[in-house]
């Protein structure tokens, strides 16, 4: 275990310069540079922007900038944005809980809604049932993420008003950014003074149903469909009748004897879905006004923020590299064969 | 009355329009303390009969019987919670890959400890003292550590004795083998063998043992029903219907034992297969086959007629030994 550690480890050194070289010259390959797009229509002064060029190091050749980045990255700094003068870092801690409250909340209810109708098509294999939430979700996962959000907003927001259009709070209420976590904030925030802020955290609540069914919507298509597949696999395997000779209850037999073998391809296909929920989640904030990293990414990308670009999407890439790791690791201890071997 | 009685027991697969009958009007029974074999070719509708009467066919086959009980109680009738009370408890079973019927995912003692916690409701030392006991009565050596194993770590024929253990947790009055040792090396099958007939002696357990090798029905059984094409072709007690097989395809059967064929003789087969849900014959099954077969054979189905040491189904049973024409 210790050397599939390491191991997984060691691949993650060259995927890390990949990045950072797809990155840093995706973001220069877009017409433009950040003081042009600073300055808007207005006309500049050619020698004011080379003055600006150079001042942010922007007039040296390509290799050298990169280099300096990367030396940069070594010493661990990740530099500052050229429009706030804030570090990319802290701007990121700031804005990352509302991204990871989104995709949080995408993924629990991705994973259980897709976990219980995987289960319920196996059981019934061939009935209405499965052939509803296979059409569904093969509809679901071929949907573009900007189109459904914008349906959804029309039909829940727009036409029958039950929950907001964008944002995470209602204006009215007075909640101070404690975690991060809008859910957690709007309690404590709703206990402290339920006078002036009463239902400030259903108010939230209802933010977030809304962009948390968008982004969750390929997850669960991918989650339902695999959790189908898997469990018809493991229904059909020798233990599985072994269990129902032993006398089990067919919800034993379902859920301790089957889920749990067929649980470990699904966890790696829901370990594969942090990537699908970062890139979701870029669009969905976009959509849906949701003050995360991803509508920063996409700030940051309108004005050619390069630093902000760079290592934003490193940091978000080196995030899911992490969470499919923990992923491999978690799979061990799902599975028995794995955990023990040497 | 006998502890399991099968009277015309039917089992088909498919559309109702066009069936494939995999078990056709078998008559079976087993008493207390009896081994009874059940051999006959793949596809002869062996394992099928005994997933029937588990109800582990899961609804996928339609079942019709005349009679199907276990001990006074009627399995057509009962509910699957009333049946799920028996199986596993009063009747129990082993299959033919122990490699493949343990979950890989629980360890040893837990898929024992199971069996007792649903059926007998133990709990806490009680139950692991009993899941001890069952691991050495299977004769696993080191059973205590054997207890936290995973199935993976285990051989072939430790799985098969696990699988054993998990069968005789409640004492079951029958227990049905589905082809025990058929995975198994030869010096292991000889082991298990010994196992099961040992138990069976000690527990007076009746024990139902479906297998393809005749020389361990030969050996064990009391009674045997040989099984073609899903119909019982002749049963009877086993001494005799070793010695003087009466149906045709018994006596194939035992002549192509490689033992028989005495000399440099060619080994003797039967040509041709068992046939399969296109190209039933209209008369008795085994006519295409059948070195014997007469008009009546090809035209009729014979029914299963008892004589003095068993049952036959043939128009025409060998009753004096005569040559293949």
């Amino acid at each position: 275990m210790f050397f599939f550690i390491l191991r997984r480890l060691g691949v993650l050194i060259p995927t890390f310069f990949g990045i950072t070289l797809i990155t840093f010259s995706l973001i220069r390959m877009i017409p433009g540079d950040p003081i042009e797009v600073m300055m808007g229509e207005r006309s500049l002064d050619p020698a004011l922007h080379a003055a600006a060029m150079k001042r942010l190091g922007l007039d040296q050749p390509l290799y050298i900038q990169y280099f300096d980045y990367i030396g940069n990255l070594f010493q661990g700094n990740l530099g500052a944005s050229l429009k706030t003068q804030q570090s990319v870092w802290s701007e990121f801690t700031t804005l990352f809980p509302a991204t990871l409250e989104l995709a949080l909340c995408a993924l629990v209810f991705a994973t259980v809604c897709g976990l219980l109708a995987g289960v319920v098509a196996a059981i019934k294999r061939g009935s209405i049932f499965d052939h509803g939430v296979m059409g569904i979700s093969l509809t679901g996962f071929s949907m573009p993420i900007f189109w459904w959000g914008l349906i959804l907003i029309m039909l829940f927001s727009v036409q029958l008003g039950w929950t907001p259009v964008s944002g995470r709070l209602d204006l009215a209420f007075d909640v101070q950014p404690q975690t991060g976590f809008m859910l957690i904030d709007a309690w404590r925030a709703e206990m402290a003074d339920p006078e002036f802020n009463a239902g400030a955290f259903k108010d939230a609540v209802m933010h977030l149903i809304l962009p948390a069914i968008v982004l969750g919507t390929i997850p669960l298509a991918v989650i339902a469909r695999m959790t189908r597949s898997s469990m018809l696999e493991v229904l059909r395997e020798d233990y599985v009748r072994t269990a129902r000779a032993k006398g089990l209850s067919p919800a034993r037999v379902i859920f301790i004897h089957t889920l749990r073998n067929a649980l470990i391809p699904v966890l790696t296909v829901i370990g594969l879905q942090v990537g699908t929920l970062m890139g979701g989640a870029v669009l969905t904030e976009t959509i849906f006004s949701w003050p995360g990293i991803g509508k920063w990414l996409i700030d940051a990308i309108g004005r050619r923020d390069y630093p902000v670009v760079q290592n934003g999407i490193l940091i978000v890439a080196t995030l899911v590299i992490l969470t499919n790791f923990i992923v491999d690791i978690l799979y061990g201890i799902a599975n028995p064969r794995i955990r023990h071997a040497k | 009355m006998s502890l399991l009685q099968i009277k015309n027991l039917s089992v088909e697969f498919g559309s109702e329009k066009n069936p494939f009958r995999a078990v056709e009007g078998l008559d079976l029974s087993v008493d207390q303390g009896e081994i009874v074999g059940i051999v006959g070719e793949s596809g002869s509708g062996k394992s099928v009969t005994m997933m029937a009467m588990m109800g582990l066919l899961e609804g996928q086959g339609r079942i019709v019987a005349d009679e199907l009980s276990f001990d006074g109680k009627n399995l057509l009738t009962i509910s699957a919670r009333e049946r799920r009370k028996i199986v596993g408890k009063d009747i129990a079973m082993i299959f033919q890959d122990p490699m493949t019927s343990l979950n890989p995912s629980y360890t040893v003692g837990y898929q024992i400890m199971e069996v007792l916690k649903v059926h007998q409701g133990l709990r806490g030392a009680e139950l692991k003292a009993r899941a001890l006991e069952l691991m050495e009565l299977v004769e696993i050596p080191a059973a205590k550590t054997r207890l936290e194993a995973y199935p993976h770590q285990l051989s072939g024929g430790m799985s098969q004795r696990v699988m054993i253990a998990v069968a005789l947790a409640c004492n079951p009055k029958l227990l049905i083998a589905d082809e025990p040792t058929t995975a198994l090396d030869v010096t292991i099958q000889a082991q298990i063998m010994d196992l099961l007939v040992n138990l069976q002696k000690e527990r007076n357990m009746a024990l139902l043992m479906i297998t393809h090798d005749l020389a361990v029905i030969a050996e064990v059984a009391h009674r045997v029903a040989v099984m073609y094409a899903g119909q019982v072709a002749e049963e009877g007690r086993v001494p005799q219907l070793f010695r003087h097989p009466v149906h045709p395809y018994t006596n194939a059967l035992l002549s192509s034992i490689p033992e028989h064929s005495k000399g440099a003789r060619r080994l003797v087969t039967l040509p041709g297969i068992v046939p399969g849900q296109y190209d039933r014959p209209s008369g008795c099954l085994l006519s295409p086959r059948c070195p014997y077969v007469q008009e009546r054979c090809r035209a009729e189905r014979p029914g299963i007629t008892a004589h003095e040491h068993g049952a036959v189904r043939c128009f025409y049973p060998l009753f004096e030994k005569k040559e293949a024409p």
